[in-house]
C-alpha cells in the first residue's frame, strides 16, 4: 500500500515538473540562429584560438553575426571556409593557407653561443633572465617555446637546435609566432616561399662574429633582384613578397646562403614533411 | 621572533672575512671606460657628447627628458673613442659610451660644492640629487630623486639608512662605514633635509661590529641619528624587512616604504649625496668588492664606473685556475655575467669569481611538496605554487598568489632540495603580469 503512494505522488510529481518545464522550454526559448550549429559542425573543434575568438563556437557565433569573415578559421583553411561560406550563402574567395616558417637557421653548429645557460628551458625565461645565451641578439634561442605552444604536432626541435614545422600538421594558427620572445617565426603562404632567413639587424662584422649564416647586409640580393622586390632596411633584407617572382637570383647571390625558398629546397631549409603543392 | 628580525630567510655561509678588515684601494686607472646609456632606470640616455669630443672628469655626457631617468657622467678626462654596443650584466646589447682616459683627470668646472645646503629649499636638493646621476647604490639602482619627491599627502618620519649588506662575500658598504662613517652621516642629513623628516636610523647587520662602533662614533655629532644594531639574516638588506627589523613598520603588499612613513636609501647613496655636496663629485666612483675563490688578491677598490670586471679582476692579481662563473653582485641576487669585459653600472656593488668546483649546475628535480621554500620565503609567498603557475602560463593564478611581491632574494631557490630554479619562474611570472598590466592600462587609456 505504501509503495503505492508513493509511486503515484512521485509519478503526479513527474507529471507535473515535466509539463511545467515543457511550458517553460516553449515560453521561454531562445531564438538561436541555426546557422551557428551548422557552422560549429563544420569548424574543428579544436578550440586553439588561432582566430582570435575564444574557441570554435565563439568563432561560429562572430561569423553569423557578421564580426568575422567565413574565412576565420586559420585551421581549417579554404576547405571549411568554403563549407561555411556554402552555409552563408555567400561567395568565398579562395584563401591560400599559411604556415609557419621559421626565419632563422642559427643552429648550434652556425651561431656562436655566449654562455652555458642553464635555468629553465624555455625562450621567453631565458631572454628575460639572461638576455639568451646566443652571441646573435635577434637569432633563435633553441629552448623550444614555439614546440611547446604548437597545438597540432606540427612543430618539434631538431638535432642542430632549431625548431623544425611539419607543413602536412601545421595549421597556421599563429600560436608559435606569438610564443617566440624574438619574433623569429612567420606566416607565410606557400606561394611566398622565398624568404630571408635572418632576422639581424647587426652590422655585418658582428653578425659575422655570431653566426655564420647571418644577413649581413651586403646588398647583393637587392642589387641583383631583377624585380627590385628585395629592400636593405637596417642591415637586413626584406623581401617585398607582392613582387617576388621565385627566380631564385638573389638565393643564388646571397653569400651568407640565408636566402632560402621553402618550397624548392630540401635539406638546406628548416622544415621537413610534405611540401605544399605550388 | 626576536627584535631586528623578521619571518623567514637565511644565513648562508658568509664568506667576508676575505675582505672584510681590507682598506678600499684606489684602482689604477682604466685603459678604457664604458658609460652605459640605460644605468639607473629604464629610460634610455641620450648622448650629449659626441666621438672625438675631448671630456673632462665629471662632465654630464649623457641626459634624458624623462622624469626617471638621471645623467650620467664622465668618470675619467679623455677622449670618447666612439658610441656603440657592449654586452651588459643582463646579456643583451646595450649602447654605451666608450671614452679613453688621458691620464690628466682634469675636474669640469661643473664639479664644484654646494654651500649653503641646510638653506636651500628640499626641491633644489633634490635637483642637484637628480643632476648629480645618483640612483641607489644597493644593487636596484633606483633613481634616488624619484625616491626623495614624495607625492602630496603622503607623511614621512624617518630615513632609513641601510647597511645590512646581507649578501655573502660583499663588504663594499661594510667597508664604507668603518672609513667614511663622517660623510655618510653627512649625506644623511641632507637627504633628511631633501625629505623633511628629523629622525634617521641606520640599519646595520650584527656581524658587523666595527662598521657599527665607527657609524656611532660619527653618529653623536648629527641630531636625530642613530645606529640600530640588527640580526644578521639574508634577506635582511631588503627594504621591507630593514624597515620591519628596525622599526616594527610592515609594509603592506605592493606599497613603497613611505606608506608607512619611511624612505629607505643604502649607506652608498647617502655617501654619494656627501661627495657630490662637499667634494662637487657628481657619481662616477664607487666601492666594488671583488671577491671569490677564483680571485688571488681579494679587495675592495674604488673604481670609475664603467670600469670593465677584467681590469678590476687584474687589479686583484687575476684569476686563480679557471673561473667557472662571474657574477656581479653578491651570489644570492648577483647576475652572472656572459665574460669579463662586461663594464661595471653605478649599482655594481661587487665582482664574485667563482672556480669551476663551485658552479656547478644541478638538474632540476619535481618538486617534493616539502614546503622548505613556504618556511623561508621573507615576503610569506608560496614560491612552489608560483612556479607551477608560472610553468604552466598560468599568469592569472601567479598574481592571484601574489607572485609580484616577490622581491627576488633566492631564497627559495637556495633552500629547495629539489633545486628547482624558482626565482627564474617568479621573475618570468611578474614580467608577464607586468606587461598584461602595461597593455591593459594601454587598452583603458585609449
Amino acid at each position: 500500500m505504501s509503495s503505492l503512494s508513493a509511486l503515484l505522488s512521485m509519478g503526479a510529481m513527474g507529471l507535473i515538473f515535466g509539463l511545467s518545464l515543457g511550458a517553460a522550454s516553449k515560453k521561454l526559448a531562445v531564438d538561436q540562429d541555426p546557422r551557428i550549429d551548422q557552422i560549429m559542425e563544420v569548424l574543428p573543434g579544436a578550440n586553439c584560438g588561432g582566430c582570435g575568438f575564444a574557441g570554435c563556437s565563439a568563432l561560429a557565433g562572430a561569423i553569423v553575426s557578421g564580426d568575422a569573415p567565413v574565412t576565420g578559421c586559420p585551421v581549417g583553411k579554404s576547405a571549411i571556409a568554403e563549407k561555411i561560406a556554402k552555409i552563408m550563402g555567400v561567395e568565398c574567395a579562395a584563401a591560400e593557407p599559411k604556415y609557419a616558417r621559421v626565419l632563422c637557421r642559427g643552429s648550434r653548429e652556425h651561431a656562436a653561443e655566449l654562455y652555458d645557460y642553464r635555468g629553465i628551458q624555455d625562450c621567453r625565461s631565458a631572454q628575460i633572465t639572461g638576455g639568451g645565451a646566443k652571441v646573435c641578439t635577434y637569432g633563435c634561442l633553441g629552448l623550444g617555446s614555439c614546440v611547446a605552444a604548437c597545438p597540432f604536432g606540427a612543430m618539434s626541435m631538431g638535432d642542430e637546435g632549431l625548431p623544425i614545422v611539419d607543413e602536412a600538421l601545421c595549421t597556421g594558427c599563429g600560436k608559435c609566432v606569438a610564443a617566440c620572445p624574438r619574433q623569429l617565426i612567420e606566416l607565410r603562404t606557400a606561394s611566398e616561399s622565398v624568404n630571408v632567413v635572418c632576422k639581424s639587424h647587426a652590422r655585418g662584422p658582428e653578425v659575422r662574429k655570431a653566426c655564420s649564416v647571418g644577413c649581413i647586409g651586403c646588398g647583393m640580393c637587392a642589387k641583383n633582384c631583377p624585380e627590385k622586390a628585395i629592400e636593405m632596411i637596417d642591415n637586413l633584407a626584406v623581401i617585398d613578397q607582392s613582387k617576388c617572382t621565385r627566380c631564385g637570383l638573389c638565393i643564388e647571390k646571397c653569400p651568407q646562403k640565408c636566402i632560402l625558398d621553402f618550397a624548392a629546397s630540401g635539406e638546406a631549409a628548416p622544415i621537413s614533411g610534405k611540401k605544399a603543392a605550388v | 621572533m626576536p627584535k631586528g628580525s623578521f619571518r623567514g630567510g637565511v644565513h648562508p655561509p658568509e664568506n667576508k672575512e676575505r675582505t672584510a678588515a681590507l682598506r678600499t684601494v684606489v684602482a689604477r686607472r682604466p685603459s678604457q671606460v664604458v658609460v652605459l646609456l640605460h644605468q639607473g632606470s629604464n629610460c634610455p640616455l641620450t648622448p650629449t657628447v659626441a666621438r672625438g669630443d675631448h671630456v673632462r672628469m665629471g662632465q654630464k655626457i649623457a641626459d634624458t627628458e624623462a622624469k626617471w631617468g638621471v645623467p650620467s657622467h664622465s668618470p675619467v678626462s679623455g677622449k670618447v673613442a666612439s658610441i656603440g654596443l657592449v654586452r651588459t650584466a643582463f646579456g643583451a646589447q646595450d649602447q654605451a659610451i666608450f671614452i679613453e682616459p688621458d691620464g690628466e683627470d682634469v675636474l669640469d668646472e661643473s664639479c664644484v660644492p654646494v654651500d649653503n645646503v641646510f638653506s636651500q629649499p628640499p626641491e633644489k636638493l633634490i635637483e642637484i640629487i637628480r643632476e648629480a646621476g645618483i640612483v641607489g647604490m644597493g644593487g636596484a639602482e633606483f633613481p634616488t630623486h624619484i625616491k626623495l619627491s614624495l607625492p602630496p599627502k603622503v607623511e614621512v618620519d624617518t630615513l632609513l639608512l641601510n647597511g645590512a649588506e646581507c649578501e655573502p662575500y660583499l663588504t663594499a658598504d661594510h667597508r664604507l662605514m668603518v672609513e667614511r662613517p663622517r660623510d655618510i652621516v653627512r649625506g644623511a642629513q641632507i637627504l633628511m633635509r631633501a625629505i623633511s623628516v628629523m629622525r634617521t636610523r641606520i640599519g646595520i647587520e650584527d656581524n658587523k661590529p666595527d662598521a657599527i662602533n665607527a657609524m656611532r662614533d660619527a653618529e653623536v655629532s648629527a641630531a636625530g641619528v642613530e645606529v640600530v644594531p640588527v640580526k644578521t639574516r639574508y634577506p635582511q638588506g631588503s627594504e621591507k624587512h630593514l624597515i620591519k627589523s628596525v622599526l616594527g613598520r610592515e609594509v603592506p603588499p605592493g606599497r613603497l616604504p613611505f606608506s608607512v612613513g619611511v624612505v629607505v636609501s643604502n649607506v652608498g647613496t647617502a655617501a654619494a649625496v656627501s661627495d657630490r655636496f662637499d667634494r662637487g663629485l657628481p657619481l662616477i666612483e664607487r666601492v666594488v668588492t671583488v671577491t671569490g675563490s677564483a680571485v688571488a688578491t681579494p679587495m675592495n677598490l674604488i673604481a670609475k664606473i664603467g670600469t670593465p670586471a677584467s681590469e678590476l679582476i687584474e687589479a686583484c692579481g687575476g684569476f686563480v685556475g679557471e673561473p667557472g662563473k662571474i657574477i656581479f653582485g653578491g651570489p644570492m641576487m648577483g647576475m652572472a655575467v656572459p665574460s669579463a669585459d662586461v663594464p661595471t653600472g653605478k649599482g655594481t656593488s661587487g665582482i664574485l669569481v667563482m672556480s669551476q668546483e663551485e658552479s656547478v649546475a644541478f638538474k632540476e628535480m619535481p618538486c617534493i611538496k616539502c614546503g622548505q621554500c613556504v618556511d623561508a620565503c621573507p615576503m610569506r609567498l608560496e614560491p612552489a605554487f608560483l612556479h607551477q603557475w608560472s610553468g604552466a602560463g598560468l599568469w592569472d593564478e601567479a598574481e592571484a598568489y601574489h607572485a609580484m611581491d616577490c622581491i627576488e632574494c633566492g631564497v627559495c631557490t637556495y633552500v629547495c632540495p629539489s633545486r628547482r630554479n624558482l626565482v627564474q619562474a617568479i621573475k618570468r611570472a611578474k614580467f608577464e603580469i607586468s606587461a598584461r598590466r602595461r597593455a591593459a592600462r594601454e587598452r583603458g587609456g585609449k
